[in-house]
């Protein structure tokens, strides 16, 4: 659609991103001189629902925020509860818990390299269309999710919501002989991950790099899931506690949304890009091996090749799911007793498309007295629209649909969650 | 529960069409489609996918023969977009606890939404939400409403089956019990003293949380005919103090009636 003296890209529903999203860029020649990422998902509103629930609701209850990455949320929940209440885990449980958070991975990954974001750089509206050309790929992406699920599936009960964590630990811990019925189907989708890094290096990427603040979690021994320090390419180094010190999150209300940012810095990028780069010296041999051999070496900055440094993580997540079983002995008692104590903790883990963010404040009753959730793709926002902003200007010739299609890329780039964000993302009617 | 799904004419012309739709609520229903990894590809072969907005950029006007519906009611826009999507289809089917019950969101239903909104947004006055989150079946007539917490992945499969052949789904109302007693677990309420929602709640999980040594949350919200009233006065000899057991009804089906006049009870006892 064309305005006077510029033209509009607008898609009213953003596909292949989990929940709902619509994309505005309004340019005047080419310029951009507006960008909208708009969440319109309704507000849930769960900080507010959690109070007065227990503090051993929050990991079920914080998993319905999102249904690809519920682990995350409990995840997050667990640890924050734990670090409230000084609960130290056993080592055999923090094993577990590294091995529940590759399966969230690999089936996270495995769906939006192949069935979410590949069919942009094919040129299909999906991947049921992509199937028709490209079977045997299809057929290998549906077979490594499944891997990353049936991880979940063993552990937790189901893949969607599964119900074994549990503040201290699990509610019931596998047997080892449980776990070692994974390891030839891992073994096959550590080489299915090796050819994904192949494979997404061979697409072709538009030429577009940005200098950006990179933040993750970055531990002294291991690739980060759940422990760690917060760091940035810019010098953050900061514990979970300082997170609220050291970023902001500001009401703009043209997308209806709290953008996070840097204190004093700006917008930055978080997921697996961020991760790569600031951790690429903790990625097993195998992991890293891969990313060399396809020239893939931090700093990584071309959004676009986010799909590969996607597959990268899946080389590494079957690797850890694998050394987890080989060393996996199981834990005397599946969890510690976790008692009622008026405290307050904050966590960071990894979800798959970057750092989440939880802080309870719990009262003598366990009841918590407040929550704070900050979800990946919130803290993802403001940057999204800064790349599209500089992006779109690249695309000023470009047919409208092209441009159109070419945008949504960008965005997908961020395996943007939605669902997650909304909570925490203002809903506003537009009037006009 | 509804009745069952209406049947189809004889001769289709082309492949049924089938629409995904989403409302307040966490992706993880609709995602259960993408996760039926053995199935997918046999079942997108039988139908035409024509909205799914999670999968596709392809986006088809309707009318479509089963509109597959996910979360719950609440804002006024989707109060009339759920109308539209009633409009444009022939069965329409709710997936999920937040579709057929409400959600955890329904928490709010207890509470005064403009607190809720203040305590979670910093500008407030931008927030546009209903005071109730109310299912689909309070808005649309609804031909089946499938449940769970997520939803059980096969039951769904058997569901768009039964529905495009013109049959009744062979999915069960009775309670997470008998499939408990199936799976031979001891019973961890009268074993071990857990409380566990499990004589009240619909099956279809396969028993999973007992089976993982804690108690049935209810993800799959009330069987047909459950006695809540009999399991309140076993959750008291078990220990439980009124808020506990309210809150154990007031979760992810908190708003489906009888978990909601069992919550409301137990905190007037």
């Amino acid at each position: 659609m064309s305005t006077r003296g510029g033209r509009t890209i607008k898609v009213d529903t953003l596909a292949r991103v989990e929940g709902e999203g619509a994309l505005y860029i309004k340019m005047a020649g080419e310029r951009v001189a507006d960008v909208k990422l708009r969440i319109y998902e309704p507000p849930r509103l769960f900080e507010a629902f959690l109070r007065g629930r227990h503090f051993s609701e929050a990991p079920d209850i914080t998993a319905r925020i999102c249904g690809i990455c519920p682990i995350a949320y409990q995840m997050s929940a667990v640890h924050a509860i734990e670090r409230a209440l000084g609960i130290k885990i056993s080592p055999e449980v923090r094993l577990l818990r590294r091995l529940f958070y590759c399966g969230e991975w690999i089936e996270s990954h495995a769906l939006h390299i192949y069935m979410l974001h590949a069919p942009d750089f094919l040129g299909y509206q999906d991947v049921i269309e992509m199937a028709k050309d490209h079977r045997p790929v299809v057929e290998k992406a549906l077979r490594l999710k499944k891997i990353g699920n049936r991880i979940v599936q063993l552990m937790g009960g189901r893949e969607i919501h599964p119900i074994s964590a549990a503040v201290g630990g699990f509610h019931k811990a596998p047997a080892k002989s449980q776990l070692r019925e994974l390891v030839s189907e891992l073994e096959w989708a550590l080489e299915a991950s090796l050819e994904a890094v192949k494979w997404t290096s061979t697409l072709e990427f538009p030429d577009f790099e940005q200098d950006y603040e990179f933040v993750a979690l970055r531990h002294p021994d291991e690739y980060p899931f759940s422990e760690g320090r917060l760091v940035s390419n810019r010098g953050l180094d900061i514990d979970a506690a300082e997170y609220e010190d050291r970023f902001a999150e500001f009401h703009v209300k043209h997308s209806n949304a709290l953008q996070s940012i840097v204190r004093g810095r700006g917008s930055y990028f978080v997921g697996p890009l961020a991760r790569f780069n600031l951790n690429f010296d903790k990625l097993p041999e195998v992991a890293q091996k891969a990313a060399l051999e396809v020239e893939l070496k931090p700093p990584v900055k071309n959004l676009f090749r986010s799909i590969v440094v996607r597959a990268v993580e899946l080389v590494f997540a079957c690797a850890e799911a694998l050394r987890v079983i080989r060393e996996y002995e199981p834990p005397a008692a599946p969890r510690v007793e976790a008692p009622n104590r008026r405290s307050v903790g904050q966590a960071i883990t990894e979800a798959p498309r970057g750092i989440l963010y939880h802080r309870y404040a719990i009262d003598d009753n366990g009841l918590i007295l407040t929550a704070k959730i900050v979800p990946p793709t919130s803290q993802n926002q403001k940057r999204i629209e800064d790349d599209l902003r500089e992006y779109a200007t690249h695309l000023a010739a470009w047919p409208l649909e092209e441009a159109t299609w070419k945008c949504e890329q960008a965005v997908r780039c961020y395996d943007p969650c939605i669902s997650c964000a909304t909570h925490f993302l203002k809903v506003v009617i537009e009037r006009e | 529960m509804s009745s069952e799904p209406k049947r189809k004419s004889a001769k289709p012309p082309s492949k049924p069409k089938i629409g995904v739709f989403k409302f307040a609520s966490c992706d993880g229903c609709q995602l259960s489609l993408l996760d039926a990894e053995d199935e997918l590809l046999g079942v997108v072969g039988a139908v035409e996918i024509a909205y799914f907005p999670e999968a596709s950029r392809t986006m088809l006007k309707g009318p479509y023969d089963i509109a597959l519906v996910e979360g719950s009611i609440t804002t006024h826009h989707d109060a009339e977009r759920i109308q539209e999507i009633r409009r444009k289809c022939k069965t329409l089917i709710t997936i999920g606890a937040c579709a057929t019950a409400g959600g955890i969101q329904a928490l709010r239903n207890w509470k005064d939404v403009d607190e809720f909104v203040r305590a979670v947004y910093a500008s407030p006055q931008f927030i546009s939400t209903l005071k109730l989150s109310t299912p689909i079946a309070e808005h649309v007539p609804v031909d089946f409403e499938l449940r769970g917490c997520p939803i059980n992945k096969y039951q769904l499969i058997e569901l768009i089956t039964a529905t495009l052949v013109g049959r009744k789904p062979n999915i069960p109302t009775y309670s997470v019990c008998m499939e408990c007693k199936r799976k031979a677990n001891v019973c961890i309420a009268v074993a071990r003293g857990i409380p566990c929602l499990g004589p009240v709640t619909h099956t279809g999980c396969g028993a999973l949380c007992p089976s993982f040594d804690r108690g049935c949350y209810g993800c799959y919200g009330p069987m047909d005919t459950p006695n809540t009233a009999s399991l309140t006065s076993q959750f008291r000899i078990l220990g439980q103090n009124d808020d506990q057991i309210s809150r154990a009804f007031r979760s992810f089906n908190a708003w489906s009636w009888q978990f909601r006049k069992a919550s409301e009870e137990s905190k007037r006892a």
